[in-house]
């Protein structure tokens, strides 16, 4: 297996700028020291778990640069770069092109038509790519993702605009294995994602608003926000090492650990990375 | 209480594709159109068989007002229902020569348009069982059959960005007031032949030509000099046959017999079963029928009257075809090809007595041509009407009284 990397972009120009979530209020500002603390523990805390972090430089006028999570969705060799809902973070794409384009990945890119928001919609758990759609991504795109990428692409309506990226309400951690927030999925989505997820681990209401599914997961290690002591108990049961640090800052601006990461060499639920028999089966 | 269909008018035509059985999304689509009181017509289903294919689902949407269909529309869309109006058409590069791409979208010979660059286009020559092929540059958009593919030749697939326009069966009760597309031998047939004498007319001033595809048994009835006679009175512009139909017309004008059967006394006449063959034989000396008539040898009947009336004649062989004559095209495709580009500006066809001939050019025609199909046999109609032609008339009833019908009535709406 390879090292597991992760790209990270420094919050040097980070702030709320701009309310395109119910998170965001730009009376309630973000202390960019302290954000730039909390950012540098996330980091130290995954390199330590054994992640090799890649840094995308920061922009002025950026502010969302730093959620790397919706940069791209990575399929092997290949970043499909995101397309914006947003005018304010369309900006960011010709930013992400370019990292990539040097980094060495095949670039994809999706009809203008389309809008998905990268990673921060669209997870892997197995063979499956979970997908989220409704408040930033579109289900069209996802559909064109899955016809080119030649997987099985399971579209999930996000429901709750508290939720409005997958990555704030499910958190593959292994094929078969994941962590979910019911209330921000509808009857066909839960059931979907009990069909599909052979260990579905729910989570509380008040820790999904601590971001508790906002997870990083390195190996064995799932990393989150403070305050979700109720899943870090689960966790620790399955054997997982789950570890808190501190990320209000980024919670302000409706993100937190796993919104600042983009893992690059697929995230550890990729079925894809895994030699066949390794990754879960099809249960149906 | 009503149907659906009836009660609910508004409607339009969706796709969905991608994993939307696993995914539960078509459930949440179909429950999404009824709990807004629509309604649902599935008109294709494909089912991915592996895991990784995606499935396929070309839904109907039915509403009873304009704004509860727009309502519904909307909430589908979110989970990937899309109009297929709503959508430019999806072109995908022939790759093989005779072959469309996979998926292709396959014709109706209904009047067609397809949308590019957000403006619709229509479809020239409208056929059923083709593909369109599209010119992008040009925005032009044409009905191909599958082996006059190209390799390069951008051809459409799926529905999306093609609508079509079925011509309204009202529309049709309009042209044949008296008689609709049921086959029936107990209709008055006396107000439908002039039906279609009228028709004829119309298409005639419309600046458009009266096709004739007939079968031999224009000749075995005794009909053939109604025939001519409609020849001479240029109201046929042209004419589709086999070589039975010139074969047993030339040999009744060389040696006064139809397969043998001496037409004026209903006999078998001594070795007239080689009449035929010895028929073929002289026209083939001489090269053809046209020779035949310029060297005096062919003096009457149906191919005498058209080469002498400049009425263009197109003779399709087939497989049980004896001799054949010298201008029987021998190759189908090449048949289909000629008779393709002669229909181009035929108003109405007239079958009589002909299954294989009837049904070949049937499917040529595109849907606004009207058709009248004359048989003794009731199957040769359906077989027309169930291939899509719905623009087709059908007359179960024997051929000689009705051309003497038909000229009669034709005598009398010109006198």
């Amino acid at each position: 297996m390879n090292e597991p990397r992760i790209l990270m972009c420094p919050p040097d120009f980070y702030g709320i700028e701009y309310e395109i979530n119910p998170w965001m209020d730009r009376r309630r500002q973000a202390d960019r020291l302290k954000a730039i603390d909390q950012w540098t523990q996330l980091k130290t805390i995954l390199t330590e778990a054994g992640a090799k972090i890649e840094l995308l430089t920061p922009q002025a006028g950026l502010p969302d640069l730093v959620f790397t999570a919706n940069s791209a969705i990575i399929y092997k060799d290949e970043a499909i770069l995101a397309r914006f809902r947003h005018p304010e973070r369309q900006k960011e794409v010709p930013v992400n092109q370019a990292w990539f384009q040097k980094a060495g990945f095949v670039l994809k890119e999706l009809p203008e038509a389309f809008a998905v928001e990268g990673a921060g919609d669209a997870l892997f758990c197995g063979e499956t790519l979970f997908a989220g759609y409704r408040m930033r991504s579109d289900a069209l795109g996802h559909q064109q993702i899955g016809r080119d990428l030649m997987v099985q692409v399971l579209p999930l309506e996000l429901i709750d605009p508290y939720y409005y990226h997958l990555d704030t309400c499910f958190c593959p951690l292994q094929p078969g294995v994941a962590i979910y927030y019911p209330g921000a999925f509808d009857e066909y989505g839960q059931s979907t994602l009990k069909h599909w997820v052979p260990t579905l681990i729910p989570v509380e209401k008040e820790e999904a608003e601590r971001f508790a599914c906002n997870a990083v997961v390195v190996d064995k290690t799932v990393v989150t926000n403070e305050g979700c002591p109720k899943l870090h108990q689960q966790l620790q049961q399955l054997g997982y090492n789950p570890i808190a640090t501190p990320l209000d800052e980024f919670t302000k601006a409706g993100g937190s650990a796993k919104c600042l990461t983009l893992r690059l060499d697929g995230e550890e639920a990729a079925g894809w990375k895994y030699a066949s028999g390794e990754s879960t089966k099809r249960i149906a | 209480m009503q149907a659906p269909t009836e009660r609910m008018p508004f409607r339009e035509t969706v796709e969905v594709s991608g994993h939307v059985i696993d995914s539960l999304i078509l459930p949440k689509i179909l429950d999404a159109i009824t709990s807004r009181a629509g309604s649902f017509i599935i008109q294709e289903f494909t089912v991915g068989q592996n895991r990784t294919d995606p499935s396929y689902v070309l839904l109907e949407v039915l509403a009873e007002t304009p704004e509860k269909l727009a309502d519904i529309l909307e909430q589908i869309s979110d989970h990937g229902a899309v109009p297929i109006s709503a959508q430019d058409c999806n072109l995908e590069v022939a790759d093989l020569a005779g072959c469309f791409p996979e998926g292709f979208y396959s014709t109706t010979h209904h009047h067609c348009e397809v949308r590019l660059d957000g403006h619709w286009f229509e479809v020239d020559r409208p056929e059923m069982d083709c593909g369109i092929k599209v010119d992008p540059g040009e925005k032009t958009a044409i009905c191909i059959p599958m082996v006059e593919v190209k390799p390069g030749d951008q051809i459409i697939v799926g529905h999306a960005g093609v609508r079509v326009f079925p011509e309204a069966r009202d529309q049709k009760r309009r042209l044949f007031e008296f008689m609709g597309s049921e086959v029936s031998t107990e209709k008055p047939k006396g107000v439908a032949f002039r039906e279609v004498a009228m028709e004829m007319l119309r298409a005639k001033e419309a600046g458009k030509e009266v096709l004739l595809v007939g079968g031999p048994a224009i000749v075995h009835t005794g009909s053939g000099d109604h025939l001519n006679s409609l020849i001479r009175g240029g109201y046929i512009h042209r004419l589709f046959a086999g070589n039975a139909l010139a074969t047993h017309d030339i040999e009744q004008a060389l040696f006064g017999t139809s397969l043998g059967v001496n037409l004026n006394e209903g006999i078998s006449t001594e070795g007239g079963h080689e009449h035929h063959l010895r028929a073929i034989n002289r026209i083939r000396r001489v090269g053809g029928i046209k020779q035949a008539v310029e060297e005096g040898l062919l003096t009457q009947g149906i191919m005498y009257e058209c080469v002498i009336n400049n009425v263009p004649y197109l003779l399709a062989g087939s497989i049980r075809d004896d001799g054949p004559l010298p201008e029987v095209i021998t190759d189908t495709l090449e048949a289909q090809k000629q008779m393709r580009e002669q229909v181009q500006n035929v108003g109405f066809a007239l079958m009589i007595a002909t299954t294989l001939h009837s049904i070949a050019v049937g499917n040529l025609l595109p849907g606004t041509t009207k058709v009248v199909c004359v048989d003794i046999n009731p199957s040769t109609v359906i077989k027309l009407s169930d291939r899509g032609s719905i623009q087709t008339v059908g007359l179960v009833t024997d051929v000689e009284p009705f051309l003497r019908s038909l000229v009669q009535e034709l005598k009398q709406l010109t006198s």
